[in-house]
């Protein structure tokens, strides 16, 4: 299901921060990143990064889901039965995410309108069912936090770029949780007020959400040749 | 010639070979010395037959091709503007104001034209140099299509910006000239299309129509809408209603959109759409010459007329009961038809293949402009899509060959 593995047996007692511990946090955010070296986690990275609040909040809600998810199951790894284990997850991050959702209608309601369905969907985000089957089923409670930790920044900061890039040049504003849309430009350069700038409503439609993670990925790529597949 | 090109070889060419001081800039030189005179390489190994045709001068003679519709297309945006000023009447010769037809033309085209090749050879370049590759002709086409296809009074960014993207995303992503899936003049249109709408669609055809109207100087009949535009908005409304029979009266004989006028192209639309005799005197210099392909060609306007015939069988609503010439003259069907579908890189390359790429894409142009009236230019979208569906074509053409060879073959040995 997902690149890495399980590594079951860990004999001698290591301190959380220890330098494979670090790698779970720093490797998600490059070389292993959920979105743009997995590709999982697309479909929600194309659909509510049309602002950059949208994208802040939804990042947070992955991150507690994830966190979570990858420690609770990670405590009980011992007692699920192998056979049910995808139902014991799906229960946990169920459970998880309608407790995310309430919140949200309760403190942020226009927000909540504007993610929709989204958040209920982070039920089915591939990300946090890969990491829970991948890593918190065979790892203690200290090391699958950072890991849910590591994963959830990767996926949040590949969503913030392509919110921020689409936001900027789609609307000509900038928003954030809190201070709601600023529109920084001025309105006499619109070409309503005889101006000579205009929004470009493409970056608003999904398909420049494509294109964004696509170029994201290729600047990665040339950084970093070994992620080239060969084919 | 020959002592400026000696000069050159001594002088000039060694700082730029070996370890001189400008070898970084070697792509640049050797795009701009092998562009001014024949390319001294040779093949080096084996025997190749080789024809005097390279990529440069195909790119040469299909711009060549594209001069009738430039031309006419400079004259027919100083003819629309004075026609919407009512300074001039249909009726009037063709050669009255010529030359302010001319000079309007001109101020609107040449800008267009110098912005898309600044833009996009400026891209090739700085790839081109940072890949090592050598720069080469693929986009002296793209760079003419390009502003040929817009709207008179688009801004020059946006075409900037479009270039840009078509050529990034479109072309250079997938490796560079020879390796594109989407034709990358259509690409840079479809981006504009989506991405400034109010720019590229709607009542903007015609120079300056905007302050004309606000002027209250826009003579009657005139909107800046394109014969599409117009017709679009017979979609949903009764046959033979106020609206339709408004809109149908313009495209009966003597009226603004008639079958003539659309032929030789005396309508709004984008820069050099607008003729569909200036397509065809294009498309024979195409075929003549062995470049564009006569398979693409007849069967995009086959496509177009069959799903003509079809909807006037239909008439449905006032928009289908337009003849079928009549659809494929208008708007942009000739122009993509022959300068667009015909690109050899994103088009069919199997024979039968051409045959049905061709035909499908004349049919859903048609199509698509008369089902979905937010696209009145249906041609954009139907050879986008074609081109995507190119290498699956090629996929069932070819395995039907071997197919049919495999067979062949298990006869003759039984």
């Amino acid at each position: 299901m997902s690149t890495e593995t399980a590594t079951a047996v860990a004999p001698k007692k290591e301190s959380l921060f220890s330098k494979k511990n670090r790698r779970l946090l720093t490797d998600p955010l490059d070389d292993s990143n959920p979105i743009t070296v997995q590709v999982l986690g697309i479909c929600s990275a194309l659909a509510i990064t049309v602002q950059v609040q949208q994208a802040v909040i939804m990042s947070l809600a992955v991150l507690f889901v994830m966190i979570g998810g990858n420690v609770i199951i990670s405590l009980m790894r011992n007692i699920i039965p192998d056979r049910i284990r995808i139902i014991v997850q799906l229960v946990v991050i169920a459970s998880l995410v309608i407790i995310v959702d309430e919140v949200l209608k309760a403190y942020s309601p226009d927000i909540s309108e504007k993610l929709s369905v989204f958040v209920g969907l982070i039920i089915t985000n591939c990300i946090i069912m890969g990491r829970l089957e991948a890593f918190a089923l065979g790892n203690k409670p200290g090391p699958a936090m950072l890991d849910a930790v590591g994963n959830a920044m990767g996926y949040a900061w590949i969503l913030l770029a392509v919110a921020l890039v689409r936001e900027v040049f789609g609307s000509g504003a900038i928003s954030f949780p809190g201070m709601g849309q600023v529109k920084f430009l001025p309105e006499s350069w619109f070409m309503a007020n005889g101006g000579f700038y205009e929004n470009n409503n493409l970056m608003i439609l999904p398909p420049m959400a494509l294109i964004t993670v696509g170029i994201i990925i290729w600047i990665q790529r040339s950084r970093n040749q070994g992620l080239i597949e060969e084919n | 010639m020959k002592a400026l090109h000696k000069l050159i070889e001594e002088r000039v060419k060694p700082n730029f070979t070996g370890d001189g001081k400008l070898k970084r800039f070697w792509v640049v030189f050797d795009a701009l010395e092998t562009f001014l005179f024949t390319p001294g390489h040779t093949t080096a190994k084996g025997v190749h037959v080789r024809d005097g045709i390279d990529l440069k001068r195909t790119m040469f003679l299909v711009i060549l091709a594209m001069v009738p519709a430039l031309l006419f297309g400079t004259w027919n945006i100083g003819h629309q503007y004075y026609l919407s000023l009512g300074d001039i009447t249909t009726a009037d010769p063709w050669n009255a104001m010529l030359l302010d037809k001319l000079l309007v033309g001109a101020i609107k085209v040449v800008p267009l034209i110098v912005v898309s090749y600044a833009t996009g050879l400026g891209i090739e370049f700085v790839i081109a140099g940072i890949n090592g590759h050598a720069i080469n002709e693929g986009f002296l086409v793209s760079g003419m299509l390009i502003p040929l296809i817009m709207p008179v009074d688009v801004p020059l960014w946006m075409v900037a910006v479009a270039t840009a993207f078509a050529v990034i995303i479109a072309k250079e992503v997938f490796g560079g000239t020879g390796m594109n899936i989407l034709n990358v003049a259509l690409t840079a249109r479809a981006f504009l299309f989506f991405a400034y709408p109010k720019q590229m669609s709607g009542e903007i055809w015609i120079h300056d129509v905007m302050a004309s109207k606000t002027g209250g100087v826009l003579a009657d009949g005139y909107t800046g809408a394109t014969a599409l535009g117009h017709l679009a908005n017979t979609v949903g409304q009764p046959v033979g209603g106020e609206v339709s029979s408004g809109v149908m009266s313009m495209f009966a004989d003597g009226g603004m959109f008639s079958l003539m006028n659309c032929f030789i192209g005396l309508i709004p639309g984008s820069v050099a759409e607008t003729s569909a005799l200036a397509a065809l005197i294009g498309a024979a210099i195409l075929i003549w010459t062995g470049i564009g392909s006569w398979r693409i060609i007849s069967s995009f306007i086959v496509g177009g007329l069959v799903m003509g015939v079809i909807f006037n069988a239909l008439a449905l609503n006032a928009y289908m009961t337009i003849g079928p010439v009549h659809q494929i003259v208008m708007g942009g069907f000739m122009f993509g038809a022959v300068f667009m579908a015909t690109d050899p890189v994103s088009a069919a390359q199997t024979s039968t293949g051409k045959w049905v790429y061709g035909f499908l894409g004349g049919f859903f142009s048609i199509m698509i402009r008369v089902f979905n009236p937010a696209y009145p230019e249906g041609v954009m979208m139907a050879i986008l899509f074609m081109n995507v569906m190119a290498p699956t074509i090629d996929h069932y053409v070819v395995e039907a060959n071997v197919r049919r060879r495999e067979k062949r073959l298990s006869a003759a040995i039984a």
